[in-house]
């Protein structure tokens, strides 16, 4: 028998193994910080910031779901559906992990192709951008 | 007629109607990936779409006869497992995209992005098919999804195979405004996860049918504000004022069929996703939505079209056209009545439609003289008098000339309008018709008329897409032909079409069959 399981047949409640305030500040540091890095000019901080918000967004999800509880298996003898743990914020969490995952082993591909043609890590000018800017700073010719 | 094709498509398991435009697509990608000899990998996606077609136009008979059918996948019940739900409007849309990405596929295949010979483009070949499969697939996804949480996946199974799309034989230009894309949609696909977080603490449920009643009972500033949200990711998604920014930017850069799916279906999958979210479980909002809604609506539509008006390409003034033209459908939807929403929805079949034929046209056109640019290009009409009509015909339509299909979705909207009285949205819109009408007029006066410009050479003679070379692939026209064709479809079949919206949008509105469906 599984400690948690031992400890659901017992009828103890399981103290949270990660106290949700602790969570949700942690959270918060995430978006700060993956938003700080975002707003950066060179690509490998927008990356870093991007992987960290989605870290953030994950983490969220989890928090969503509740304080913890035992293992959500059915049939598992003496658990209680009442002491379980919600296990559907997980399976979010985890699909969104995987998202989120192949996403950036893409964008770090594109990032290094980016890299690879114009030898600079820093985001290019809109050409377009800067074209209309100069445009209006000269007067129409 | 109807009853006999409906009484058909009732002989099909629902689970099998439903389940088909999603799955299809997906075992076809699988299989366009394994098989990689050229002939093999056309054949698939030219298999599997029109399969994907005619199960869309089974579920619409379906949908419309005996409301909207729901389906459980994996037999989990309804608030836990995944709801598949096919009602009036996501299997309208799911047909009409389906059509178009039928068209363009073909269009892609006589350009030769789809199926480039040489060896140094047999990597793009390779991927091509799979990545519009699945692109196919995560469209079809966000229409029928029945549930938040896998709305977002679908959405990222669609944008996913939208990044390997643009990226397609990149040079720098395009993978600076590729890059911009993927990190802006990565950003809203974050919001997303988080706003489904803040859903799932709120009310315990992510289902969508199970939402409208577990809302209700949420204080009215944590739902107002959890509405709120969804519109700023959505609206990042549907390219609305403010958040509009990266579309001109990077629709652009891609390869002519990749920009005309592009332009056809990824923003108009943003607008119903706010359209479902909005009128299915935020219904007690709309007090607050609706006028929030509105003036981002206005201020899509004039910002949208300033910008059309300013540009000096043809993917750029097309691409602004895009982003003004979100505005109309919002506007509908902000009305909150089934007038508004049914021309919300006219409006989306429309500008589906009309946007890729324009792309489509632009293709051609860049295809003969090299170059997008309209100080570069004139005198069109010389060379070819059914490249005019082809470019006539939709310009026509999205500026709203009667008979055209923009007219009828307009004269709906603006029906609409007058009839809660708002009076300066609907001036705004008769004012930005005009505008769409001028920037029409621009292209036509600087491309068509005047005495024929050189051919401008290939920038980049080594990618997939060859331009300036004078002769253009019967496919390629004959696509862009059957696409306008399917433009005029519409205001032909406009009575019957307008009135499947107004019970569409009644459906939207009322929501009780669609709760129903789901949750037994």
């Amino acid at each position: 028998m599984s400690a948690l399981a031992r400890a659901a047949a017992e009828g103890t409640v399981l103290a949270p193994t990660g106290s949700s305030l602790v969570l949700a500040l942690v959270v918060g540091v995430l978006f700060a910080t993956g938003t700080y890095l975002l707003l950066q000019r060179p690509l490998t901080r927008v990356l870093i910031g991007l992987a960290l918000l989605t870290h953030a967004a994950n983490l969220l999800l989890l928090v969503a779901g509740g304080l913890s509880g035992a293992a959500p298996f059915i049939g598992d003898d003496g658990s209680v559906p009442e002491r379980m743990a919600d296990p559907l914020p997980q399976a979010m969490a985890l699909t969104a992990i995987v998202i989120s995952f192949a996403v950036s082993a893409l964008l770090l591909a594109v990032a290094y192709r980016s890299y690879a043609l114009t030898r600079d890590d820093v985001v290019q000018d809109d050409p377009e951008d800067s074209r209309i800017a100069h445009h209006v700073e000269e007067g129409p010719s | 007629m109807t009853d006999v094709l409906t009484g058909l498509a009732r002989t099909v398991p629902a689970g099998v109607l439903v389940g088909l435009p999603v799955l299809l697509p997906l075992l076809g990608a699988a299989l366009a990936l394994l098989l990689r000899r050229a002939g093999t990998q056309r054949a698939i996606p030219l298999l599997v779409l029109p399969v994907m077609a005619l199960d869309a136009a089974a579920l619409l008979l379906r949908a419309d006869a005996d409301g909207p059918l729901a389906v459980q996948a994996g037999n989990w019940d309804a608030p836990f497992g995944i709801s598949l739900v096919a009602d009036r409007l996501s299997s309208l849309l799911t047909l009409v995209s389906v059509i178009v990405l039928m068209v363009v596929l073909v269009y892609a295949i006589g350009q030769g992005v789809a199926d480039a010979a040489d060896e140094r483009s047999d990597r793009v070949r390779v991927v091509f098919h799979p990545a519009y499969l699945v692109l196919a697939s995560g469209v079809s996804f966000s229409f029928l999804t029945g549930d938040l949480f896998n709305l977002f996946v679908a959405f990222e199974v669609m944008l996913t195979a939208s990044y390997v799309l643009i990226t397609l034989q990149a040079g720098p230009s395009a993978v600076r405004s590729a890059m911009t894309y993927i990190v802006v949609s990565l950003l809203a696909s974050v919001l997303f996860v988080t706003v489904i977080g803040l859903v799932y603490a709120a009310t315990g449920t992510v289902n969508m049918a199970d939402l409208r009643g577990a809302l209700a009972e949420v204080p009215g500033g944590v739902r107002l504000s959890l509405a709120l949200l969804l519109i700023v990711v959505f609206g990042i998604k549907a390219a609305l004022f403010p958040l509009y920014f990266w579309l001109p930017d990077s629709y652009p850069v891609a390869p002519a069929p990749v920009t005309a799916v592009f332009a056809g279906l990824l923003t108009k999958v943003g607008v119903y996703a706010i359209i479902r979210t909005q009128t299915l479980i935020f219904p007690d909002d709309t007090a607050v939505t609706g006028p929030v809604l509105l003036v981002l609506a206005g201020a899509t539509l004039l910002v949208g079209i300033l910008g059309a008006i300013a540009q000096n390409e043809i993917k750029r003034v097309l691409s602004f056209t895009i982003v003004s033209h979100i505005g109309f459908i919002v506007m509908g939807l902000a009305f909150f009545t089934v007038a508004g929403v049914a021309g919300a929805v006219l409006y989306m079949v429309h500008h589906i439609v009309i946007q890729t034929t324009l792309f489509c046209v632009e293709g051609l056109i860049e295809r003969r003289t090299g170059t997008s640019r309209l100080d570069r290009i004139s005198g069109l009409t010389h060379r070819s008098a059914l490249l005019g009509v082809l470019f006539a015909l939709p310009a026509l339509s999205l500026a709203g000339i009667p008979p055209f299909s923009g007219f009828l979705a307009k004269l709906a909207l603006l029906q609409a309008g007058s009839a809660v009285g708002s009076w300066v949205i609907v001036g705004l819109a008769v004012l930005v018709s005009l505008l769409t009408l001028y920037s029409m007029a621009l292209i036509w006066g600087s491309a068509f008329w005047g005495s024929p410009s050189d051919v401008v050479p290939d920038e980049d003679p080594e990618d997939a897409v060859q331009v300036g070379v004078r002769t253009v692939p019967a496919t390629m026209t004959a696509a862009t032909a059957a696409v306008v064709l399917v433009g005029l479809a519409i205001p032909v079949l406009g009575g019957p079409l307008y009135a499947l919206c107004l019970r569409a949008a009644a459906d939207l509105l009322a929501a009780g069959p669609y709760v129903e469906a789901v949750l037994g």
